[in-house]
Order: structure tokens, then C-alpha cells, then sequence
């Protein structure tokens, strides 16, 4: 990790003894004044999740929390969990306050099975100085306590209904939306799923207050944002940068002068072209989960957006047909491609096929998954026409 | 299977299940036990499972396909999983990835015959800023170079069985 997080600056448990003091409203009024935005990627306004779950007049409640990272070139979450675990579940504490939940759940990805010992040492630890369990902090009536349930390796689980689904003993195939969670979520009961990151920044904002947050970054997007570099760049790692920051500012930071081209976003995000390295990232331009990827001069675009597509089919859940039918035809396109084989009319096609998909399909996956391969032909089309041996 | 193995099973399985619960909530606990212990979810154990918390068995089967950790064909003592998405591929991976091929003498998507190693792709395994980054089980390798896949693999056996029992001095 380069520089130091505004997370280990926090003093701990500062968030959650402001919560304790306050009630719903002013929790969720105060995560309203930061403008924080969901740190998974889709950008919804936390403070709206967190409200919709509140109303719900139901008797049981969860708080889950996403850790299931799966978008490539992400692994923020992996570093918060091992360096700043007590601040997300600190923020799970409070969200829990703020909804009227009594149990939470640590949803983690298989992949990070050898965290899982770490992290129930975490919360055990939190148990004993009572910041969990029965009447947290002599707070009499509010009861809080979190398990981790792990997942089996499926991408399409991040998607928060599949995530449930999952838990529940299923096939992780998204649900159709609405009804959302905050309103019928795990055994149909109100759930508020928030990324790590955003759980974290949630005891962030109750320690140091929402204009702090605020005062950060954009109109639109407020506040900081882990960055998760990889590539070609001299530092990869994990970075703090406000919203707001242009492609090109965080080249320079993270070492990537002269790089061809970012992904942002991830597999599913957007592939930027040095022209249009002024742009923002931020919700209201380049929005992004935190998957920062760079492209030095020597690579081929072609195979960038093989390895992606390759990714989508192997992870689509199969269970629409834009989806499960779409991914297969952008990868067999770019094979042709690849081979030479490919006539513009095809090409254009596929970029149909693509719009189809990003209406029809059901969830996330198969909404965004077309992103990169058209932002590639878009931007690199000179590189993947006429190619020879 | 002997009938004494399918009992211990049998017995297993009914433990996990009083641990988690009977309920379809409790199957992806119980099925990633069954798999860390018997390295697949055989037929014998989903039909058990189903029986317990309720279902039929095709809907236990329809959870298992669908996981790519969860499997129904018995994978080897060691899971090696490769990264193959792009940073770890820019990184290097196809090298590694090669040299694991020559090393264990097997494809991917192959266990070799003493049913010590199962070679398998995986999808970002979320050490991009370490690649080429692979996990062996539960355990995470970075910055992989293909000389290292040797001593990776030697490394492994030695954990295991006669070796492991040996070092310990039992």
C-alpha cells in the first residue's frame, strides 16, 4: 500500500459511540450529508439504501456486507479487510443502528479463504470488548452480532441479489429487481448490502462528521476512493485519491506516464484512450468500483478485450439469454478478428448484438459486459481490422 | 466406497448439519465442508444432504455445477488455481502457467494419476498488483516465476502424508 488511509487515521470506535448517541434519522441524515455513494461500483446513494431498509416495518433486518471482489483488477477490499477489518465491521455496527438490524453477514469470496482466521480473530476480539453482541457499549436494547458466510468461487455473486441467493442455498443467479433487497432481501426480509469499502467510510463519516466527506471531491461525488492499480505502471497497489481526479493526474501518481490506454472499472468498465486522459473519475463521467488497469505502448488491444470477454463467458451465470448467448458471440467475433477473418459489417453487428444486451439482460453482468469490447472497437479499431499472421 | 467410509460420512455430514442448521440456508456451509474434507461432492453425500435439509437431490446438484469451487469429481490434495485475467496475464502468467503443465505433467482441467495435484484456470483472484499470482487450496502465491513452480510443487508434496509425518518425526 502506498501513503498512508485516511482509515488508519480514525480513531476506532469513535464512529459507532457517535452513533450510539444519535438515533436512525440523525445516523442516516449525517451519511446523507456526505454524499457517499455505494464503493462497489454502481454508485447508489448510500443514505437512500440505508433509509428504505429503516422504513421497512419488518422484525427482522440484516446488514450484509459485500465482500465478494471479484471485478478484475480490484483488491481494495482485500487490503481494508486485512489492515482496517474492525472499521468495516464498525460500520456494519452502525448501519445495524440505523435500520434496526440485530444480525449481520460477512460475505466472503472463496478466494479469501486464508483471511477468514484473521477476521474471526477480528470480530471475536470485538465480541469481548462488547462492540458486538447483547446491549453493545451498555446501549440497553440494541443487539448486534455478525457471522461469515463464504462463497464458492462465482463472480456474479458481488451482484447483490445473487449474493443473497447464495446464502439462501442457491445457484447464485440474480434475481429480477424490484422488489429490491432494503425491501425483500435474505429469507425476505429487508437487507442492506454495502460494499467494504463503504461500510468503512460509513464509521469514517460518524467519526469525523458528513461535511468533512463532503467538502471532498465533486458535486456529484463526494468524498474518497480506494483505487486498486495494476499493469504498467512502477506502483501498482492500492491508492487513496479524492473523486474527481482525471485519468491522467493518477497516472502520474501510480508511475503510468505514457501508458497507451486505462481500464476503468474493471472487466466491466470502460477502456480510455490516452486522448481522453483528462477525463474525471467520478460517477457523473468515468465511474469505477476502484479497478484502475494500464496499458503501456507495447500491448495488444485485441488481446485486452479477449481476456475480458473470456472472463464474461466463463462467469455469465447462464441464466438469460442476452447474456449467456451475447458474451459467447463478442468473444467468437473477437477471435475473427484475431484471425483476420472479420468484415466491418460483422463488426457492426456484434456492436447491435451489444446494445441488445446492455437493454435486456437481467442483471449487471450481462449489462456491462459489452463495455470494454466497444469502447476497444471504438477507440482501437485501426489495431483489430485487417490483422495478419 | 466401503460401507464403514460412507457411514463416517453419513456421520459427518449429520454433524454439519446440526452445526448449521437443517436448512436449505445451511447448504453451501455443509457442501464446502464436505468438499474441503472429501474434495468433491460425491452423489452418496448430495442425496444425503438433500435428505437433510429437505430438497431433492437434483436441486443440491444444481448448486454444486453451478460453483466452481464445489465439484462432483474427486480433485487432487493440492488445487492449483492459475489467474488468468489480465493483469496477471500481463504480468506473465502464460510462463507460469506453461511450466506448471511441464512440471506436473498434466493439462488443465487434469488431476494427475497419484491424485496429488488438480490444475485448474480461475478467474481475478485479487492479487493483480502481484502477479502472476496462483492459489494452492486455501494458500496465495505471488510474483510467480517459472523457475519457482518446481520448488512450489515440491514444497506441497513435502506437506503432505509420509513426508509431513516424517519431517515431524512421528
Amino acid at each position: 500500500m502506498i501513503g498512508k488511509l485516511t482509515f488508519s487515521t480514525i480513531e476506532p470506535n469513535s464512529g459507532l459511540q457517535a452513533a450510539l448517541k444519535m438515533g436512525r434519522v440523525d445516523i442516516i441524515g449525517e451519511v446523507a450529508t456526505s454524499g457517499l455513494k455505494g464503493r462497489g461500483g454502481a454508485g447508489f446513494p448510500t443514505s437512500v439504501k440505508l433509509n428504505l431498509a429503516a422504513a421497512a416495518q419488518d422484525k427482522t433486518k440484516y446488514v450484509v456486507c459485500n465482500a465478494d471482489e471479484g471485478e478484475p483488477g480490484t483488491f481494495k477490499d482485500r487490503v481494508i479487510l486485512t489492515d482496517h477489518a474492525d472499521l468495516v465491521f464498525e460500520g456494519m455496527t452502525i448501519c445495524a443502528k440505523a435500520i434496526g438490524a440485530k444480525e449481520g453477514i460477512l460475505y466472503l469470496r472463496a478466494e479469501y479463504t486464508y483471511m477468514r482466521s484473521h477476521i474471526e480473530e477480528v470480530l471475536q476480539k470485538r465480541r469481548e470488548a462488547n462492540l458486538l453482541g447483547d446491549n453493545i457499549l451498555g446501549q440497553q436494547g440494541f443487539s448486534f452480532d455478525i457471522s461469515i458466510r463464504m462463497g464458492s468461487g462465482a463472480y456474479i455473486c458481488g451482484e447483490e441479489t445473487a449474493l443473497i441467493e447464495s446464502i439462501e442455498g442457491f445457484r447464485g443467479e440474480p434475481r429480477n429487481r424490484p422488489p429490491f433487497p432494503v425491501d425483500t432481501g435474505l429469507n425476505n426480509n429487508p437487507t442492506a448490502v454495502n460494499n467494504v469499502e463503504t461500510l468503512a467510510w460509513i464509521a469514517c463519516i460518524l467519526s469525523k462528521g458528513g461535511e468533512w466527506f463532503k467538502a471532498i471531491g465533486t458535486d456529484k461525488s463526494t468524498g474518497l476512493k480506494l483505487f486498486s492499480v495494476s499493469g504498467d505502471v512502477t506502483k501498482p497497489g492500492v491508492f487513496e485519491f479524492p473523486m474527481g481526479i482525471t485519468v491522467g493526474e493518477l497516472l502520474e501518481e501510480v508511475g503510468g506516464e505514457g501508458a497507451k490506454a486505462v481500464q476503468v472499472g474493471g472487466a466491466s468498465g470502460h477502456c480510455i484512450p490516452q486522448k481522453d486522459f483528462g477525463r474525471a473519475i467520478a460517477y457523473e463521467d468515468v465511474s469505477t468500483g476502484g479497478s484502475i488497469m494500464v496499458f503501456g505502448p507495447q500491448r495488444d488491444m485485441l488481446e485486452v478485450a479477449r481476456n475480458f470477454m473470456e472472463f464474461f463467458v466463463e462467469e455469465s451465470c447462464g441464466q438469460c439469454t442476452p447474456c449467456r448467448e451475447g458474451n459467447a458471440k463478442i468473444l467468437e467475433c473477437l477471435d475473427m478478428l484475431d484471425e483476420g477473418a472479420c468484415s466491418m459489417k460483422y463488426v457492426r453487428e456484434i456492436k447491435g448484438l451489444c446494445e441488445t444486451m446492455q437493454i435486456a439482460s437481467k442483471c449487471g453482468l450481462g449489462q456491462s459486459s459489452p463495455n470494454a469490447f466497444l469502447s476497444i472497437v471504438e477507440h482501437f479499431q485501426d489495431e483489430l481490422m485487417g490483422r495478419t499472421e | 466406497m466401503l460401507v464403514t467410509d460412507r457411514e463416517r460420512l453419513k456421520e459427518e455430514i449429520h454433524a454439519w448439519a446440526d452445526q448449521y442448521g437443517h436448512s436449505r440456508t445451511a447448504l453451501m456451509p455443509i457442501l464446502q465442508e464436505v468438499q474441503a474434507r472429501y474434495r468433491h461432492c460425491s452423489e452418496y453425500a448430495m442425496q444425503e444432504i438433500a435428505d437433510l435439509v429437505g430438497i431433492h437431490p437434483v436441486e443440491v446438484h444444481g448448486v454444486v455445477s453451478f460453483y466452481s469451487f464445489l465439484t462432483t469429481e474427486p480433485q487432487g490434495k493440492f488445487v492449483v488455481r492459475v489467474c488468468q485475467t489480465m493483469s496477471c496475464d500481463m504480468a506473465g502468467k502464460d510462463r507460469v502457467a506453461l511450466q506448471l503443465v511441464n512440471d506436473l505433467d498434466i493439462d488443465f482441467g487434469e488431476t494427475t494419476p497419484d491424485g496429488m495435484f488438480t490444475l485448474e484456470w480461475a478467474s481475478c483472484i485479487g492479487m493483480c498488483d502481484q502477479g502472476p499470482a496462483l492459489l494452492i487450496n486455501d494458500k496465495v502465491y505471488s510474483k510467480v516465476t517459472p523457475n519457482q513452480v518446481h520448488d512450489i510443487i515440491e514444497e506441497c508434496r513435502a506437506t503432505y502424508g509420509v513426508h509431513a509425518l516424517q519431517k515431524e518425526g512421528h
